[in-house]
């Protein structure tokens, strides 16, 4: 630690400090534009001109390092001068539009003009005015109030990577634009609008909505990911008008992905429901709470009378909260029903018996980071876990050293270390870095793998994979969406888990949705109860109980056809059912085909309860806003239920009850990081002559918000994805055409999409995004499927 | 007086820019002697100490200093850079020793590498220096084939690898860290400093930058001696320095003389004030420089120390003539629209001021100016100075300060009367 004096003050901070950051340390107040604490430092904006002794001339505190003893003035003479100078200058060409500028009121040019502009410019002669552009959906601009700050353009270089923005032209015509005038497209995008000191880019679906002052702001948790972003809503009049981040250095430090940041539009879609809708002779209508709760226990009650309990199938959202998620299988285990399941993304359950109490990243978030070596087994992982994307590109910076096994070549934004692309092929690929790693540490105790791996050679590729964790000191293997995805991903667990022991890492997986981890400790999985202790009568999984229709489903919080992997399947079986409840805060054309009753039920910002994350952090959301209509919270739904279905011990009078109940077994959990694995009895690996169909999720299909969040739909990443996309070999050899449509016939249908050519794809797989109208045919993920012109 | 002894000391040969020619005038003997002898770096960097041979680019820091900053020892690569980037208006020395004297910089960037081990060297030419880039280009050529350059050059061990490489035509470029941004392939702007380029410079490694004039002054210095130099010309200012005179003198053209020649002495060898007209003002090192009204010129040598006593300074030596029929404002409108023309943009101070400046010295120009207009000048420059990352922000400023400093009454008098 070394001492300068600021203002007089003695303050002692680490060497290297810049000057700025030690006053922001105590509170000394230094006017900024280009500085920002999580980009680089370019000192161009010379706002933070201040004083330094023995310095001939003001100094920019953003770049001056401290040394001891240093003596700075932050408001003296020689310091204000030089700030009113800069000040003045950036005034001059800036359009003082406030009043039709939607950053006014928070506006940081606005803020420090207050202390440092004079009220009358000197300058007289034309302002400059420059074009603007359309950035696309999410970011609207107004170039002509930018102050060449570029702190945008260092997000995308330095935060983001990818150099979407940048400064183009020099002097009073240097501007900020996008590269020939391409949209913005990044799945972060929307950072860019915080970082904006000035009205320049600000948010397109928040235009001219609100001013900053009349809002109210609500912390709250983002609902779509497994990270739990902290994020506040602001709120006018019992709406919600944007999302901004909440600095959660642990989690997502200050930024956003712009699918927690727009998704909010969904709130106020035509879909919402106002009330419980019920379908009455063929004719749906609004129902009164009483009667449509009345009618859900009495529709249960009839289908388990007439053909048993197992005829009742309970599918829950991992978006919903613990709470509801807990109150959803004791309501249902109460009533004797067995079969529930939140694993709708999800096709091998051979694992569950060694599944632990709940998944996790098996690490603290903010540790991520610090990964010198990674190892991510399939995973688009920008496009799945954007805030995870992010860190794992510092991981990539620092120098550490980023390795990925994944069915096609997807593009990252920073340089990996060694790129496997497997199709389907997971099980050889893996089996190949492990059998490498056991001759690289020689490792002998490991006598029934090795007999396992015996005639496994690995490639140069493996090899470089499996040295490169083993040089790592802080090593991490984690599993995506597309290994969990998998028919084979308890193989696949089971093998990332034996790399993981083979080189002393650790071992997580990305788990869908928001809440998969509080949907298992509250016992929303057929096997276990809350807690994780075994189910006396485990029921069906989500496979089981959609591949054979049943008699009754409880649909909670979800849409079938795209958040089950099974898709339009899936929708066949259920409305084949007698009885079928649907809880939703959307109605869908599906929903009224296949269900007998809607429940509206709030969403996110209208609902309180709690998340767990994949660092397992537990966190509670409070509602920020009453429930749309005549909507409920789900918990106080499921209790009423209770006490209809005249369930004993269900008289949670409030949520603190419900939460207190569960959070006994969380009982504060850290992320596991100790994990078992039956070692797969036989490797398998059988090279498919057949078409295969590799489906990642659609980043904005995730669940009813995102697809209802209009600005999300229209972005790059929601218009280009229902395509077939394949390589040119694979097309030549399919004889279809890129542009041209092509038919794609599958176990489940037959579906319609446009030919893309994506030498990304491998040779014999095609790549169609799962979770879209247009693709809801295609089977399930990994499977065979024929294409060909139509 | 002596003349061309340093950088034009091949000009009276034929076909002077040849390998032939420079090496009949005795080039590359020293860089020979160098690699025979495997002379010890720190008595290279002695002499040039001893010569007090200062940047010939502008801001004038002792050569032999900037040399000693890179530790030869140190491990990683090292770089020397030659900054041909000759963009300040009224310059024009750098493209004559392009053309005519290429491989005396060649000589002066090898023994520069070998100074501080340094295996890789750029020549950054200025985009529009087709002619010169070529000549570069041919000596280069000239200079590998001849094994003065590349691996194990004359069997020393000693690996010297130069490239010249050609700007787009940006003025920035010419400030030494922007020129290392657009080398790099960047868009050139400047960068913050400290971390200085010794430190930090071409892809973060260690680089020596200077400019073509200096590089090409260090093979002469030590075939005749650091005392040799330091005797011609005053002490601080020892040596050689070429002046580009232009404007209204009989004889423009680059003058090889020794610093601390009389101004008038100077403008003698240019063939004296063009038509007989008297002089009026002279900017004495490149568009940048405050300018001196004539009365100050008598007593004026030029060298750095006197330049700066005077308020002004010596820069890259691109000496201005103005005669009596010059409009002094007519001459600052068209200073200042090259500065907002040639700002990078980057620090609010340069990139808001010059364009302000230009539009208020072109409405005067226009007629519409006020008196009040010139304290804004003033002001608005006085507020650019000393605000910038780097030095665009000064040399667009000292201009219009020192116009109005010593013209203000000529300003005044053409407000009211344009038009």
């Amino acid at each position: 630690m070394i001492k300068i004096e600021i203002d007089g003050r003695e303050v002692s901070a680490e060497p290297g400090s810049m000057l700025i950051q030690v006053a922001d340390k105590v509170g000394i107040p230094i006017p900024r534009f280009c500085y920002h604490k999580k980009l680089s430092v370019a000192a161009n904006c010379r706002m933070c001109l201040v004083q330094v002794e023995k310095a001939p001339k003001p100094l920019p505190a953003c770049a001056t390092p401290i040394t001891e003893g240093m003596k700075v003035w932050t408001t003296s003479p020689q310091a204000v001068e030089a700030q009113r100078a800069v000040m003045e200058f950036l005034l001059i060409n800036h359009p003082l539009d406030c009043p039709i500028c939607d950053q006014g009121g928070e506006c940081e040019l606005q803020d420090v003009s207050m202390q440092y502009g004079n009220d009358i410019s000197r300058y007289t002669e034309a302002k400059r005015v420059v074009e603007d552009h359309n950035l696309g959906p999410l970011i609207a601009t107004d170039l002509t109030r930018c102050i060449q700050c570029t702190r945008c353009v260092r997000f995308g270089e330095e935060i983001s990577g990818e150099r979407e923005l940048g400064a183009v032209g020099r002097g009073e015509n240097l501007r900020i634009e996008t590269f020939m005038h391409r949209h913005v497209n990044s799945e972060v995008s929307g950072n860019v609008i915080d970082l904006c000191p000035v009205g320049a880019l600000t948010s397109k679906p928040f235009r001219f909505r609100a001013r900053a002052w009349e809002l109210t702001e609500h912390a709250m948790i983002s609902p779509h990911d497994c990270v739990g972003s902290h994020l506040y809503l602001h709120v006018l009049r019992q709406k919600v008008m944007r999302v901004v981040p909440k600095d959660a250095e642990e989690i997502n430090e200050t930024w956003l992905s712009d699918r927690d940041r727009f998704s909010y539009q969904a709130l106020t879609h035509e879909d919402r429901l106002h009330s419980p809708m019920l379908e009455r002779q063929g004719i749906w209508g609004m129902a009164s709470w009483i009667e449509a709760l009345k009618y859900t226990i009495a529709g249960i009650k009839l289908v388990i009378d007439s053909y048993g309990a197992d005829q009742v199938g309970v599918l829950a959202s991992p978006n919903a909260t613990s709470e509801e998620l807990f109150l959803l299988q004791e309501l249902m285990r109460g009533m004797g029903v067995t079969s529930i399941d939140h694993r709708l993304r999800q096709q091998d359950f051979s694992g569950d018996e060694h599944a632990p109490i709940f998944p996790s990243l098996g690490m603290e978030i903010k540790d991520f980071e610090n990964i010198d070596a990674l190892l991510l087994i399939g995973s688009n992982l920008h496009k799945e876990q954007p805030i995870l994307g992010l860190k794992a590109r510092k991981i990539a910076l620092k120098g550490g050293t980023v390795s990925v096994i994944n069915p096609a070549a997807f593009n990252f934004n920073f340089t990996l270390h060694a790129h496997e692309v497997v199709g389907n092929e997971f099980i050889a690929t893996l089996a190949g870095v492990a059998k490498a790693l056991i001759a690289l540490t020689k490792a002998a105790s490991f006598a029934e793998e090795i007999k396992l791996l015996a005639k496994v050679t690995p490639t140069v590729t493996q090899a470089q994979i499996a040295q490169a964790l083993l040089d790592g000191k802080k090593r991490s293997i984690v599993l995506g969406q597309l290994a969990l995805m998998h028919p084979q991903a308890e193989k696949i667990s089971a093998l990332g888990k034996l790399i993981a022991k083979l080189c002393a890492a650790n071992f997580g997986v990305l788990s869908d949705g928001a809440n998969a981890a509080g949907a298992w400790l509250a016992g929303c999985v057929p096997h276990r109860l809350p807690g994780g202790a075994p189910s006396a009568k485990p029921g069906k999984n989500v496979l089981q109980m959609l591949e054979k229709p049943l008699r009754c489903y409880i649909l909670y919080g979800l849409e079938l056809e795209f958040d089950s992997l099974l898709g339009s399947q899936a929708l066949q079986s259920v409305k084949q059912a007698d009885f079928v409840v649907a809880f939703s805060p959307f109605q869908s054309p599906s929903l009224l085909e296949v269900a007998d009753l809607i429940i509206p039920i709030a969403p996110f910002a209208e609902n309180s309860g709690s998340y767990i994350n994949c660092e397992a952090k537990w966190q509670d959301i409070h509602a920020a806003i009453e429930p749309f209509g005549d909507s409920r919270p789900g918990w106080k739904i499921l209790r009423v239920l209770g006490d209809l279905a005249q369930l004993q011990h269900f008289k949670y009078d409030n949520l603190d009850l419900i939460s207190n109940k569960i959070h006994k077994f969380y009982a504060d959990r850290k992320p596991i990081n100790e994990f078992s694995y039956n070692a797969p009895a036989e490797l398998n690996v059988t090279a498919s002559s057949n078409l295969l169909c590799i489906s990642p999720l659609s980043l904005y299909s995730v669940d009813s918000l995102t697809r209802r969040a209009t600005a999300l739909q229209n972005t790059h990443d929601a218009i280009k994805h229902p395509t077939v996309q394949m390589n040119s070999v694979t097309a030549n050899s399919l004889q279809v055409k890129h542009g041209e449509r092509a038919q794609i016939k599958s176990t489940a249908g037959i579906s319609f999409l446009p030919v893309e050519i994506n030498e990304r794809v491998p040779d014999n797989c095609v790549l169609v995004y799962q979770a879209l109208a247009q693709t809801l045919n295609i089977g399930l993920p990994y499977g065979a499927v024929e294409v060909g012109a139509c | 007086m002596l003349q061309n002894q340093i950088c034009y000391r091949t000009l009276h040969l034929p076909e002077s820019w040849t390998l032939k020619a420079y090496e009949s005038a005795g080039g590359y003997q020293v860089w020979r002697k160098i690699l025979r002898e495997q002379t010890p770096p720190e008595q290279i960097i002695a002499e040039l100490k001893l010569s007090s041979l200062r940047g010939r680019g502008g801001a004038g820091f002792p050569t032999g200093l900037k040399w000693s900053f890179i530790n030869r020892a140190a491990p990683g690569q090292k770089y020397v850079v030659c900054n041909s980037d000759e963009g300040e208006p009224g310059t024009f020395k750098d493209r004559s020793i392009l053309l005519y004297n290429p491989h005396q910089m060649i000589e002066g960037m090898a023994i520069a590498g070998y100074v501080m081990g340094a295996t890789v060297g750029y020549n950054y030419i200025r985009g529009e220096f087709v002619q010169p880039g070529a000549r570069a280009d041919a000596a280069l050529k000239e200079a590998y084939a001849a094994g003065l350059l590349g691996n194990n050059i004359l069997n020393s061990g000693f690996d010297f690898n130069l490239y010249n490489t050609m700007g787009a035509g940006a003025y920035i470029c010419g400030e030494e860290t922007a020129l290392m941004d657009s080398l790099e392939g960047k868009k050139g702007l400047p960068r913050f400093k400290p971390p200085f380029p010794a430190a930090h410079g071409v892809y973060g490694c260690p680089t020596t930058i200077n400019n073509t004039e200096t590089f090409a002054s260090v093979p002469v210095i030590l075939e005749k001696g650091g005392q040799w130099h330091l005797e011609h010309g005053k002490p601080n200012n020892g040596g050689f320095k070429i002046f580009s005179v232009s404007g209204h003198v009989n004889k423009p053209g680059n003058y090889e003389i020794p610093l601390g020649t009389p101004f008038m002495e100077l403008l003698e060898l240019a063939g004296g004030m063009r038509d007989g007209k008297k002089l009026k003002a002279v900017i004495p090192g490149g568009s940048s420089a405050p300018v001196l009204p004539a009365s100050m010129m008598q007593d004026i040598t030029m060298d750095y120390d006197c330049l700066a006593k005077a308020g002004t300074m010596l820069g890259s030596g691109a000496v201005i003539i103005m005669d009596e029929s010059t409009c002094m404002v007519k001459v600052l409108a068209r200073i200042s629209e090259f500065y907002a023309e040639e700002s990078c943009g980057q620090c609010t101070p340069c990139r808001e001021g010059t364009g302000w400046m230009e539009r208020m010295l072109h409405r005067i120009l226009a007629g519409q100016g006020q008196i009040s207009d010139l304290d804004k000048l003033d002001q608005v420059a006085a507020n650019i100075m000393g605000r910038t990352i780097c030095a665009l922000g000064d040399a667009a400023a000292m201009p219009v300060r020192s116009f109005i400093k010593h013209f203000r009454s000529e300003f005044a008098a053409y407000i009211p009367n344009a038009g």
